[in-house]
This record gives structure tokens, sequence and C-alpha cells, in this order.
């Protein structure tokens, strides 16, 4: 049986034929309505991700399935201190297939040690979000129509953003593309993704000023400073409005450049550039929606066959 | 010189880092067992200047490798039996490493879950990085250990 801790799990071959199979769902989604029928997704949300958490009930119900979870970890067995392992051998008895958030790190690994259905990542802590990634990679495809041979921009939070060290790992396996991270000096991409990207040759430069390099972008993929993941609150509102996209700075780009993000936002990307065609970050939860729907038909058909 | 005598059977653990013994001597849980235990430090050493040994007259099997492998795997263990050398191990560095490491990072999955094992695995063979296997944080120095 398998499972999605991390965007790697995937082979770039599995990836592709997973990516097929959601532009397959896109292009038709009525030949999918009822692949799911008679079966249930379980959302163990520890803790709140209305985004995440209503785009895999969207895709199982989509499918014609059926969804059962808990959204805060309050209303689960978590806060009368049940371990997460025994938490998924009960879910193994309810539902097909479980997406967990957790706030711990690796805390999905741990279920999927003990499950008896398949577990998606849905997010732990600061480490992995592999469906957001998966998520990106199926824009970037669908919408630049190729993965490798471009440049791209990743902008913000580059210390504690969990979807960029995640699409970093998984965009290095793909060929000719060349990273820029900017950044301000104390949220700086952390040391041993540099050094991955030396040792394997990946071209990268780092600058603090996004004017600087806007225009060599073919992709820009901007993040939020996230409050939760700083101890100290001083810190945060010193960051988080260090950059901010907005008209002025979107005409140095490219005509064909497109701004991704994994949301939600705050106020990084300025409201008035969302009419922007180069703004694609609506569409990207719309592809969320259906890269998720393929995940859960891979996973459940993995589980049919062992 | 000072001179400690050989042992009849047992191991020796030469070319530790001089000053280093003690530690492997509480990681190895030498003190739990009920055997004789000679800690020799600052011996002179041609290769490395100065050196420690441990010599232990116990059995081979109750030594775990992976552990001394973790903290130094420059280290010789010499296998003696009938107070001649009879095998040299060699150690190398484990895959993985069980309830050696505590993981710090406060966000670990490790600091909540009951009966969880504390799991480093090897992610980088050529610096000797570990990392949790289930938050990836990286491996605290081998005098970090449990």
């Amino acid at each position: 049986m398998r499972h999605l801790m991390n965007p790697l799990d995937f082979t770039v071959q599995e990836l592709d034929k997973l990516f097929d199979l959601a532009d397959d769902i896109k292009a038709d989604p009525k030949k999918y309505a009822h692949a799911c029928e008679g079966k249930k997704l379980a959302t163990c949300f520890y803790e709140p991700s209305t985004r995440t958490r209503l785009s895999f009930e969207a895709a199982m119900l989509n499918l014609g399935g059926q969804v059962l979870g808990f959204s805060d970890a309050g209303s689960s067995s978590a806060s009368k201190g049940e371990s997460v392992s025994d938490t998924i051998r009960i879910i193994s008895c309810y539902a097909d297939i479980c997406a967990m958030r957790h706030p711990k790190e690796g805390a999905p690994m741990v279920a999927a040690g003990r499950s008896g259905i398949p577990v998606i990542n849905a997010g732990d802590g600061g480490h992995q979000h592999p469906t957001q990634t998966l998520t990106d990679l199926l824009t970037i495809r669908a919408l630049k129509g190729r993965l490798g041979h471009f440049t791209i921009g990743l902008c913000g939070d580059l210390k504690f953003g969990r979807t960029v060290h995640s699409l970093i790992n998984a965009l290095i396996r793909f060929p000719d593309i060349h990273f820029i991270f900017i950044s301000p000096p104390e949220l700086k991409v952390p040391d041993y993704i540099i050094d991955m990207l030396s040792e394997k040759g990946i071209t990268y430069e780092e600058v603090i000023r996004l004017e600087d390099s806007i225009a060599q972008l073919d992709l820009l993929y901007m993040t939020r400073v996230q409050r939760e993941r700083f101890f100290n609150e001083e810190d945060y509102v010193r960051l988080k409005d260090f950059y901010i996209l907005n008209k002025e700075k979107m005409k140095l780009a490219k005509d064909d450049m497109l701004i991704l993000h994994p949301l939600p936002r705050v106020n990084e990307i300025s409201v008035e550039v969302d009419e922007d065609p180069r703004a694609v970050y609506f569409r990207q939860a719309q592809y969320g929606v259906y890269v998720r729907m393929a995940l859960i038909l891979t996973l459940l058909e993995s589980a049919c066959l062992s | 010189m000072l001179n400690v005598g050989k042992i009849e059977e047992g191991f020796v653990l030469d070319h530790i880092k001089a000053g280093k013994s003690l530690s492997i001597y509480h990681h190895l849980q030498l003190d739990k067992l009920d055997c004789t235990v000679a800690i020799i430090k600052n011996a002179r050493s041609n290769k490395m200047g100065k050196k420690d040994i441990l010599k232990v007259e116990c059995d081979i099997n109750t030594l775990n490798l992976d552990v001394l492998a973790f903290i130094d795997h420059n280290i010789t263990v010499n296998v003696i039996k009938d107070g001649e050398i009879v095998d040299k191990k060699e150690l190398i560095l484990p895959h993985e490493i069980k309830n050696v490491l505590k993981c710090k990072n406060p966000r670990c999955i490790t600091s909540i879950e009951q009966g969880l094992p504390h799991i480093f695995v090897l992610a980088d063979e050529k610096k000797e990085i570990y990392r949790c296997k289930y938050c990836e944080e990286k491996a605290g120095e081998p005098n970090s250990i449990w």
C-alpha cells in the first residue's frame, strides 16, 4: 500500500502519470463522477486549515465518495491524550483513505506506519506539504506547458516556508531550472538547500530586492510570512511587510511570467494584481482539487492491489 | 609508563580520541556491566600523538557497534580470546540508529507520541550527517547522545 509523505515519494515518471490523470479529470470530470462511490475519505486535521481540508473534501465529493473527519485537535480524541498511532488504527476501521494535517512534524509518517489505509500528509508543521507541491507542479505544467527549462523566483519567507522547500526539492529533478531566491537576510533559504543545489550543479542566485530580478523570471512563487512559524512576535511584525507585489513591480516582469502563491495571501500581493492575467494563484487552487482527485484515485488503486 | 595487563576474553577499543573514553564508556553503557573495564587515558600513540583505550572483559556481543560507529568510526575494535587478538571489527556508519539520540526539534512528533522510537537515518554518508526519520532535523554531535 502506498502513502504520500513527501513530494519525492513519486518518481518523475509516476508524477507524469499522476498529472496526466489530473489533466484527464479536468478535461472530462463527468467520467470520474462516480469513481469513488462507496468510498470514504477521513480528513484528520489536528490544526485548522480551511483551504487544504476543503480541497480534499471537494476532491472526494467530485469523485462520488464521502467524507468524514475533524478540523481541529480540540474536537478530536487528541484532546483526551490519544496518540496518533491509536487514532489512525481506529480511523482505518471507518474510512478507506486518510488525509492528515498535524502541527507536529512527522506525525503523518507515524500514522502511515500503523495504518491499514493509505495516508496522505496534508501538512506536518514546518516540514512537508506534498499535495501543495503537487498542485504547484501541475499548475506549472498545465500553464507553462513544461516542467523544466525556466527561471523561477521564490520570494518571501524562504527559511520557514515548507512549500518553498518542497517545491525546490521537487523541481531539481527537472532539467535546466535556474533558481532566484528573493528574501530578507533573516528569512534566507536554509544552508542545506544551498549545499544540495551546489552539489548537484544547479544554478541559483540570492537577492534581497524583488525589483532587481523580476525581469528575469518565467515564474514568480510568492509566499506569506507566517506568524505561526515564529517564536518571537517582534520578528514577525518586522518582516511581514518586507515584500509587496504591486502593479508597479509587475511592469518590470515578462509578459508571460506567471505568479503563483500557495495561499492564503495576506498583503504580499496587492489585490490590484489579481486582475493581471499573469496572476494564476486562484487557478492554482482549482488545480489543487484536480491533483488531489488524481492522488486519491491512485492511492486507492494501490490499496486495492496490496 | 603505566602498564595495564592483558585481558583473556573481551574486546579492546583502540585509537579513541584522547579524552573521549569516558563518554564512550557511558554511551556503551559499560557502567551497567558486571565485568572488568580498564579506561586508559592519554596513552602515547605514533599515529595520534595521544589516544585513549578501553579494555573490556566481556562477551563481544554485548557491544553495540552501531553506537560506536556513530560516535567515531575510526576506533579500532580488537576482539580478544585466550589473551590474543582473534578479530578486528570494522566500524561502518550504520544506516539507522535507534534510541541513541533524542530529536531536539520541539516540533517533532517524537516530542509527544508515547512509545515512539527516536530513529536517525544516515542522510549524507560523505559528511556523516544523520537526520531524524520523522522531521528530518539534523542530528546533534554524538556528545548530545541520549
